[in-house]
């Protein structure tokens, strides 16, 4: 079990990579007024066709030739789904994957958001050859942490530059905190 | 809001100084195992613990990644450093704790921390 959301986003976001995504879009949507809390994660990796579509729910599927449960994917499920939210996932083989997963804003069984910085600096910085777009936003009010933009800046260095990922953590630290607003979910 | 302007500066600041830091044969190599079994597991502090070390001590030769499932999970969180020419050495259970003893021993001071191996685990 993964006691935080962010640190499901960080396992969830992995599976894109692995599918070779070259651009992945991850986005955190707090909607106080309907009450809840939307992540998406859409890629550009190989996709999924149908008969595999169907297993990746299931816990004792996975691609993976080292054991044979796949945890990640039922456990964000569950997640969502116990706080009286929703999951679909949806792909299109060789052109990409959608995981979306709605919340229960205020439902007791809501995992914390947790240590979001933590997650898309890990996802950003780790995997330099790939591109990704962060959105984060509270009623309307976000920001958005576009690797691409970043590389048109910094020309050829590394987005992993001790002082550009320092500048990243600030970055999605600062303007986290901004939004929030002093609240905390 | 911050916003991209310091961007520009760390840029022109970086460029020409910078060594970038090239994925050369002899870096070493501390490869963190992030899948479910790991993060759940508790290796989040472990992997920001070794690339905080890496930028706050400076450690140019050290390149931190990260690897999916080995099919160890009870042993989880598990760091792998690979030195080349050396022997691949697998430290098991770790935590943010034993992992600033590895950097100090291990990375800096070049002494594989035994009691924390897979093969001190698995006697």
């Amino acid at each position: 079990m993964l006691p935080e959301i962010s640190l499901n986003i960080l396992d969830v976001a992995q599976n894109s990579i692995s599918a070779g995504s070259e651009l992945t879009e991850i986005t955190v949507e707090i909607d106080t007024a309907a009450d809840t809390l939307t992540v998406c994660i859409n890629d550009t990796g190989c996709g999924m066709d149908e008969q595999q579509l169907k297993n990746v729910v299931d816990p004792f599927y996975t691609t993976r030739k080292t054991r044979k449960i796949g945890l990640g994917v039922p456990f964000f499920k569950m997640a969502a789904e116990n706080t009286g939210g929703s999951f679909s996932i949806t792909s299109e083989k060789d052109v990409g994957t959608k995981v979306k997963a709605v919340f229960g804003l205020s439902h007791i069984d809501r995992m914390p958001l947790g240590d979001m910085t933590f997650t898309i600096h890990t996802i950003v910085t780790l995997n330099d050859d790939k591109d990704f777009i962060y959105r984060y936003t509270v009623d309307g009010n976000g920001f958005t942490l576009d690797t691409r933009e970043f590389r048109k800046i910094l020309g050829g260095m590394p987005l992993n530059t001790p002082d550009v990922s320092v500048f990243i953590k600030q970055y999605l630290d600062e303007n986290t905190a901004e939004i929030n607003n002093g609240a905390i979910f | 809001m911050k916003t991209l302007e310091e961007l520009m500066a760390i840029r022109n600041k970086m460029q020409g100084q910078v060594n970038l830091r090239a994925e050369d044969e002899n870096a070493v190599r501390v490869v963190v195992g992030m899948a479910t079994c790991g993060i759940a597991a508790g290796a989040r502090p472990v992997l920001k613990a070794f690339s905080d070390a890496v930028q706050e001590k400076n450690l140019k030769n050290v390149m931190v990644v990260q690897s999916g499932c080995a099919g160890l999970c009870q042993y989880e969180p598990i760091v792998e450093i690979n030195q080349p020419g050396k022997e691949k050495v697998t430290y098991v259970k770790m935590t943010a704790e034993k992992a600033a003893e590895v950097i100090e021993l291990h990375l800096i001071g070049g002494e594989v921390v035994s009691k924390y191996t897979i093969n001190s685990v698995m006697k």
